[in-house]
């Protein structure tokens, strides 16, 4: 590990002045994410700057019914919070299925969006990898990628975004907040993660420098009635090999709303908008959802070793959906 | 922070079990290499220094944390709380003796994590949050009654590979009972265990 | 309690439950393991490894890392002390893996190639990271696979072949045949504490600091590597946060001797996790083949088991994973063999359990097929098929108690109830299933000298080089010295884990506490009938030695094993691939239990470990490179809180009569057919073998797939 300077921010302007431009200096939130990779040698920065004690550490509603998470708000604190768990239930059971216990409590909301993925040639700064070193090459595609991509991944990179959290937030249409030296800005969590491409280095269309000031849901009804299951290699305490956050409001037999995302099987939450067109309006059941999930993996392009994604993702949301329809008949 | 004497080290206050502790550290010192290497508070273990584990685990303004993840720097200001810091004099803490009564541990080295860990899990559960393994986190479904399941996924931040879970799993629910007992004190005896 | 010495008959503690000894040490953070003893003017080694599987060094770009801040020192195999490699130690010959910096080959990746020595551990990691190596690589391999035409036979400490019988004219006899090939993958040990030692110069005494499974092998040696009077080498390892059979000489005690001795200050190395996947061993993975062939009535007429495992281009090890077949069940035509390949990897080792392992997951499996297509219960087929002697040698067993645990352990699993047919329970999204296997484990002894000390005060002391890895030895030896002198355990203190002690078993083969407590009980004997004899206690008390070395090999040559029978319930999602184990049930002939306390936690910590070796464990290598991928504990995955349901181990009467205790051993007993229990737990949920570890969400998606009614 590099040495580095260490800088406390007190308010979002001073830690967006602190930052500058430095291409070399990081924002320090939880940590949880950036030590790791700053002891594997994967980030070197020279600056960081502490935003742990910002002012941002705050759950509360917006003027049009929905809510606000402030940037530094921990991962325990959103899944705690009472409106979270009323009002978009997936979201908090997609928090508490990430991690540990002592991971959420350090884990800010900021910094969970901008964690890294954990594809094991990434973490290791001996093999090449095109989002770390841009150029050197991927090389999962031709080698261990059982757990990567079968989604929106390009020759240059195939691995997956690590988020459950960021997988809630975009069945839940939420948009991103930041701060950078020229004002303030949003981003819908559809568009804040780039496409792959020939890119992976990459990875956000923050502007450089910004600072993530925090994420806004809209008021989402059909969210109340909501679920996130996480399929993994162990009972907890594991990232997915993949998930779905699902929504769905049915009337008198037909689906009048539906949210549906996938994680663990794209380098950013994906949203399952082409799922989501094929039902609604159709008529509830599992035909139906599984024909939305073909659909949408219709465009998957598994690599030979992790083709099982596609399966276990219409599966999952064959079942997450029935149970979500069977609840709402009782 | 105290006048840095070089700009990638820094003069901090540390706040560890209701001690102050003014050292000087290079940023790079995690908490848990402050702890072990310069305060000599050796009962924090390092397991996998990436936060993979949980033998680290330490509380931080009362809520678990791993130290191996947490920048000594940045954890100036806040309460720390270690193993060590647990037990009142020669009382050990309730969870500490429902471990050593059951048998909570084998090689032990994982064993101050789980403690640190089940410590403020049981806090974390008596105010009313909701785990994984919680069916219906919708506050209106109220607390989740802390069922084996629940302390299982509620502890699975701290690997033990000796594999004393089943013995961890109840000794974290008996020091939850005590502590739902206002503390009921336990004593018994290595002998009384066995019965 | 009271220490008064009355005429009221002594009741022994051995067979009554105990808190270990160092509990409150442990439970309070005040046990100090390797890496945490204080020293002065301690120096910080940061080893660095290899980042290709095969070549040269061409060379070491030392002097910018010299130059960075604190760094003291980098030795690499240009400036090391030369090492002594010509010498047979306690388990054979030196791996080459650990007498590390001796020459410029790298055959592996994640072979040792410097170690970086500063003032500060910081200063250290980040000299480590920055150490430039050039290499000459030429083209690796690791290609493990049973087509390969160049294995050769696995010479281990048992014979690679055994063979009696045509076992193709008795196949042919069978009325029933299996024959199915099984795989297990590279396992890692994953102790919680990483291999830690201090090593320091002391007025021309070695003295280490080390985390290790046997302080007297570990000066073995050292003292053979770096030419040094055993008598002047003092290894320390007091507690050990677990060890598994990875905790022997590695390179970290070599490279901090070395960088002692160079820098005459104490220097301390620890290995990251990431380095312990390539420096601490492993189990080998396995390819086995097994073919049974069984009369009508199920007796076993034909039985050829087949393992293949791999090895380092430097040092043979064999994973003897015929070594159950060899044990568990005669035939008439009795066949089994070990091959080995040599490829650009690590050199495996010792993990818990090597051989039984891997081979009772084949094995257990085989005889679980053999019973679907006999239509018999799997119980009742083992149980036709008990031998009478050794299956290989012949010889007779000591006590084998298996079918008392069959009997046990039915009746407590509720296996009576059970519907034989596959695939047809349901509950919710999960199908339900349970199975059995059976297992065993070699009960040995090794020679141990212990002296036991009448203080002056009352107290005794116990001091033996055993270690405490997590096994409870510590409080097992102070209940048998109690029971031996007739007094309460609170007058013992029992010091273990210092070389000075002199000569003793290690801690492996499940046979640490049964060698250490024959040496224990042996000088305690012997001091309480010097005491009876009415002899005052002078102030440096009276010391009693023992030693062992005559006594155990006087052994007759037997078949000496503990015994389990194991039970698993399973529930698997096939939409999902999910397989959670929902109870357990581990029966065991296991001679005399010292402690049940702490016998029934290493127990059931064998059986979980048996989940992990059939749900979770495996090591990945990426053929291009040639290393691990994502070596560390989010890559690795051993099971958390959350997959391990109530298990539960309980044991039948059992004695091994030679032995002085009755003792066997149980390590790793529990470990051994537990994955095989589970495995056909899951065929019976679902209709599907599952012969390939571990049994992988995307394993179980793709069979359900396959098979349509699952």
């Amino acid at each position: 590990m590099r040495e580095f300077t260490y800088h406390k921010a007190h308010d979002v302007a001073g830690a967006v002045a602190l930052l500058g431009a430095d291409p070399e200096a990081r924002f320090l939130g939880g940590g949880t994410n950036l030590v790791d990779l700053m002891k594997n040698g994967v980030e070197r920065p020279s600056r960081l700057i502490d935003v742990r004690d910002l002012p941002l550490d705050r759950i509360e509603a917006t003027e049009d019914g929905g809510l606000r998470i402030g940037a530094t708000v921990t991962n325990s604190d959103l899944a705690a919070h009472p409106d979270v768990r009323r009002r978009y239930p997936a979201l908090a059971q997609a928090v508490l299925a990430g991690a540990s216990g002592q991971l959420r409590n350090m884990a800010t909301v900021g910094g969970n969006l901008l964690q890294r993925t954990r594809c094991g040639y990434f973490t290791d700064v001996s093999r090449p990898c095109n989002k770390r070193r841009p150029g050197s090459g991927c090389p999962a595609v031709h080698g261990v990628h059982h757990n990567h991509a079968i989604l929106g991944a390009s020759e240059h990179c195939v691995a997956v975004h690590p988020s459950d959290m960021g997988v809630a937030l975009a069945a839940f249409d939420a948009q991103v907040t930041y701060e950078t030296a020229d004002g303030s800005g949003r981003l819908p969590l559809a568009d804040f993660y780039l496409p792959v491409g020939d890119t992976p280095h990459r990875e956000t269309a923050l502007p450089p420098g910004a600072l993530i000031t925090g994420v806004e849901l809209p008021p989402v009804p059909v969210a109340a009635h909501s679920r996130y299951r996480k399929v993994r290699e162990r009972a907890s305490y594991a990232f997915a090999i993949g998930s779905v956050a699902a929504a769905l409001d049915v009337r008198d037999g037909v689906v009048h709303d539906v949210r549906l995302a996938f994680g663990a099987v794209a380098s950013r939450p994906w949203r399952a908008r082409t799922a989501e067109q094929a039902l609604t309006g159709a008529r509830a059941g599992a035909d139906a959802f599984a024909a939305a999930a073909d659909a949408e993996l219709a465009e998957a392009r598994p690599l030979p070793d992790n083709g099982y994604k596609v399966t276990l993702m219409r599966n999952l949301v064959v079942a997450v959906l029935t149970e979500l329809a069977e609840e709402a008949a009782r | 922070m105290e006048s840095a004497p070089s700009p990638t080290s820094s003069t901090i206050t540390l706040h560890i079990n209701g001690e102050k502790h003014t050292l000087s550290v290079d940023h790079r010192t995690t908490l848990l290499d402050a702890l072990r290497e310069r305060l000599d508070l050796t009962g924090t273990k390092k397991g996998c220094d990436h936060g993979q584990c949980g033998a680290c685990t330490v509380l931080i303004d009362g809520r678990r944390a791993v130290s191996c993840l947490q920048l000594a720097v940045a954890a100036e200001g806040r309460e720390i709380t270690t193993i060590e810091g647990l037990a009142d004099g020669e009382r050990l803490h309730p969870v500490q003796q429902a471990f050593l009564d059951l048998d909570g541990f084998q090689c032990g080295y994982c064993t101050p994590g789980q403690i640190c860990s089940a410590v403020a899990m049981i806090e974390e559960h008596a105010a009313g949050w909701p785990s994984a393994a919680t069916e219906d986190v919708r506050p209106e479904a109220g607390p989740p009654p802390l069922t084996a399941e629940e302390i299982r996924e509620r502890m699975s931040g701290n690997l033990c590979r000796c594999g004393a879970y089943v013995s961890i799993v109840q000794a974290v629910a008996r020091a939850a009972e005590s502590a739902g007992q206002d503390g009921a004190e336990r004593t018994t005896t290595g002998e009384e265990a066995a019965a | 309690m009271t220490t008064t010495t009355t005429r009221t008959p002594f009741r022994g503690r051995t067979g009554t439950a105990h808190t270990r000894v160092e509990g409150r040490e442990k439970v309070t953070g005040a046990a100090r393991y390797a890496g945490e003893i204080p020293f002065a003017d301690l120096a910080h080694g940061w080893l660095v490894l290899s980042t290709v599987a095969r070549g040269r060094i061409r060379s070491i770009e030392t002097e910018p890392v010299l130059a960075m801040p604190g760094v003291l020192a980098v030795l690499h195999h240009e400036n090391a002390p030369r090492l002594n490699t010509d010498y047979v130690g306690l388990l054979g010959k030196p791996d080459p893996t650990w007498a590390v910096f001796q020459h410029d080959r790298v055959p592996h990746l994640g072979w040792p190639v410097a170690l970086v020595v500063a003032e500060t551990s910081e200063q250290a990691r980040e000299a480590a990271e920055a150490l430039v190596v050039h290499y000459d690589q030429e083209p690796h391999d690791i290609d493990f696979s049973p087509a390969r035409t160049d294995t050769v036979p696995g010479e281990g400490f048992v014979p690679a072949t055994t063979e009696k019988g045509d076992l193709e004219a008795e196949l042919a006899a069978s009325a029933f045949v299996v024959d199915a090939e099984y795989t297990t993958p590279e396992e890692h040990h994953s102790m919680m504490e990483p291999h830690a030692a201090t090593a320091r110069w002391d007025g021309g005494r070695l003295e280490v600091v080390d985390s290790n499974q046997g302080a007297f092998w570990v000066v073995g040696e050292l003292a053979n590597l770096f030419s040094l009077d055993p008598a002047s080498v003092r290894v320390v390892s007091e507690h050990v946060g677990g060890g598994f059979g990875s905790k022997g000489v590695r390179a970290h005690q070599v490279a901090a001797v070395m960088a002692a001795t160079e820098l005459q200050r104490p220097v301390r190395v620890v290995m990251t996790r990431r380095q312990m996947f390539y420096l601490t061993g492993y189990r080998s993975p396995t390819v086995q083949r097994v073919r049974l062939g069984a009369d009508a009535d199920g007796r076993l007429r034909a039985l050829e088991h087949h393992s293949l495992s791999l090895t380092s281009a430097v040092h043979d090890f064999v994973e003897p994973s015929t070594m159950p077949s060899r044990v568990m069940y005669d035939a008439d035509a009795h066949h089994t063999a070990h091959r080995l390949l040599r490829l650009n990897v690590p050199t495996p080792t010792y993990m818990r359990a090597p051989g039984e392992a891997p081979g009772s997951f084949a094995l257990e499996c085989a005889i679980d097929e053999l019973a679907e297509k006999a239509g018999l219960d799997p119980i009742e087929l083992r149980l036709r098929n008990e031998p009478e002697r050794g299956p290989v040698s012949g010889l007779p067993f000591t006590s084998r108690n298996l079918a008392a645990c069959f009997r046990e352990g039915a009746r407590r699993f509720g296996w009576a109830d059970r519907d034989p047919r596959p695939g047809v329970r349901r509950e919710g999204r999960w199908l339900l299933g349970t199975g059995t296997a059976a297992g065993s484990f070699a009960a040995g002894a090794g020679p141990s000298t212990a002296t036991v000390t009448a203080e002056a005060d009352g107290t005794f002391t116990v001091r033996i080089g055993a270690a405490d890895i997590g096994t409870g030895a510590r409080t097992a030896l102070t209940l048998i010295a109690a029971d031996a002198l007739e007094v309460p355990p609170e007058r013992i203190r029992t010091h273990i884990g210092d070389s000075a002690f002199g000569r003793a078993m290690i801690a492996g083969g499940s046979q640490g506490t049964r060698s250490w407590a024959w040496a224990v009980r042996t000088a305690a004997a012997e001091l309480r009938e010097r005491l009876a004899l009415g002899a005052d206690i002078p102030p440096e008390g009276i010391t009693v030695r023992s030693d062992t070395t005559a006594a155990v090999a006087a052994l007759a040559e037997k078949e000496r094993h503990s015994y389990g029978a194991q039970f698993a319930e399973v529930a698997v999602d096939v939409t999902t691939g999910e397989v959670r184990v929902r109870r357990m049930l581990g029966i065991f002939a296991a001679g005399t239990i010292v402690n049940p306390l702490t016998a029934r936690s290493q127990l059931v910590g064998g059986m979980i470990w048996g989940i992990s070796m059939a749900l979770h464990e495996e090591a990945v290598r990426d053929a291009a490179s040639g290393g691990l991928y994502g070596p560390d504990l989010v890559g690795y995955h051993v099971p958390t809180h959350a997959d391990v349901p109530l298990v539960e181990a309980d044991w039948v009467d059992d004695h091994d009569p030679e032995d002085p205790i009755g003792i066997k051993g149980i390590g790793e007993v529990g470990i051994v057919g537990t994955a095989a229990a589970v495995a056909n737990a899951v065929w019976h949920a679902t209709g599907v073998r599952h012969r390939h570890l571990p049994i992988r969400p995307d394993r179980v998606l793709q069979a359900a797939a396959e098979v349509p009614h699952a």
